[in-house]
């Protein structure tokens, strides 16, 4: 089926199956930041941006981001070099698989969440998963992130 | 994951209606969380989302859900922080996380009637109605306990009243199904108790409610033989999450907290 999409803000057109997931048509055209952990809604990897708001790509159909616009990380390059520094230095990552999707809801974070407390963080992030660590690293990286002056 | 052969944005529920009668296997797409994990084979998947049904309106007596809102919507809207005592937004918080919360559609999870629901617990607890296409208007109570007869859940209307409300649930860990839900509200006809992932999906414990309502002071002593009757007249049971006797001891406990809290 025809499908008309803004990735990043390029007009992309495409033919493709009704029940393809928008998980599958991103990962198809290269934008490799996107990734799948859990298969079951669950964990926050494959977080994009469909009109700026954060959603499971493994769970949206692909035909209903028809007509819209898609942010992925390599579409936030800037932003998510600044912030994955940041959790780097703070020694935040052992694996570092699920920082793209991590990366991702907190960059929409920082747009959603004005001076917000631990708790409220932590209410926002609780669908991204790490298995590696105790997100605590993460989380002084993330206040240090958040209490930056200015759009992110 | 499900198969799918065809995909339609409809530009009316007439046309969604129709679409949805002429194969067996044809399905409305809510938000297709649940969907995913399952692997059905739908021959067309009919997308409701260019109907204007993402909005929360108001009027003089109702606050009205369209179907395609979001969980997360819901969760921020500034009139379900004001009405019901915040009890609706409160009950999607601990739904996985705020991406999930943007795709999962309320018309979903109330249609399919989940035992897990956290929100079809807090809406029970209200006077909440569904519309649905060709069904008309019934109230949530009379759906959930219908068959399922292939209908479009159009909007939900929840009617406007000066209540105290709790929301409260159990959960194993921070964002999984609540192993026990339990939403209790106080308004001008009384006290309403809705009970929910015993697994089995929400009810209302009437005996208890009854018991309350005739009442005119809340004792310690009645709120211990209300929530007995809660016990005695739901059905409690076992699964993978919980035992039954967990889950009613769970229960006096999240009760036994609400009616305290209600009663002050």
């Amino acid at each position: 089926m025809k499908i008309k999409v803004w990735v990043n803000g390029k007009l992309v057109q495409d033919d493709i199956a009704p029940d393809m997931t928008l998980f599958n048509y991103l990962r198809d055209k290269g934008y490799k930041s996107v990734k799948c952990g859990c298969d079951t809604s669950n964990c926050g990897l494959c977080t994009v941006w469909v009109e700026e708001k954060a959603v499971l790509s493994c769970s949206v159909l692909a035909m209903r981001v028809d007509g819209k616009h898609v942010t992925t990380l390599e579409g936030l390059q800037d932003e998510a070099e600044a912030f994955g520094m940041m959790l780097a230095s703070e020694g935040a990552e052992q694996c570092g698989y699920c920082s793209p999707g991590l990366i991702m809801n907190v960059l929409r974070m920082k747009r959603e969440l004005k001076n917000p407390t631990d708790e409220e963080i932590k209410a926002y992030l609780s669908g991204n998963l790490c298995r590696c660590t105790g997100y605590m690293g993460q989380l002084r990286a993330i206040k240090k992130y958040m209490s930056q002056n200015g759009e992110a | 994951m499900f198969t799918m052969t065809n995909y339609v944005t409809v530009g009316s529920l007439e046309e969604a209606y129709a679409l949805l009668g002429k194969n067996k296997s044809n399905k409305i797409l809510g938000g297709t969380l649940w969907m995913r994990m399952g692997s059905q084979t739908i021959h067309t998947g009919i997308d409701l989302s260019q109907l204007g049904l993402d909005q929360i309106v108001e009027n003089e007596e109702a606050i009205e859900i369209g179907a395609m809102c979001s969980l997360r919507m819901i969760e921020t809207h500034p009139l379900m922080n004001e009405y019901f005592s915040g009890i609706v937004a409160e009950s999607v918080k601990d739904i996985v996380g705020v991406q999930f919360r943007n795709c999962a559609t309320i018309g979903g999870s109330i249609y399919s009637r989940f035992g897990f629901s956290d929100i079809l617990t807090a809406l029970l607890a209200l006077d909440t109605y569904v519309e649905l296409y060709h069904g008309g208007i019934l109230s949530l109570e009379d759906f959930i306990k219908t068959s399922y007869e292939k209908d479009i859940l159009v909007k939900i209307i929840i009617k406007k009243e000066q209540i105290k409300g709790t929301y409260q649930t159990e959960r194993l860990s921070h964002t999984d199904f609540p192993v026990l839900a339990v939403a209790v509200t106080k308004g001008q006809k009384g006290y309403k108790i809705s009970v929910g992932a015993r697994p089995s999906k929400a009810a209302l414990a009437y005996e208890a409610m009854h018991y309350l309502n005739t009442r005119d002071e809340l004792g310690e002593e009645m709120i211990e033989s209300a929530v007995h009757k809660v016990i005695e007249e739901l059905n409690f049971g076992s699964n993978m999450r919980a035992s039954e006797t967990y889950r009613k001891h769970l229960a006096k406990v999240l009760i036994k907290r609400s009616l305290k809290t209600l009663s002050y």
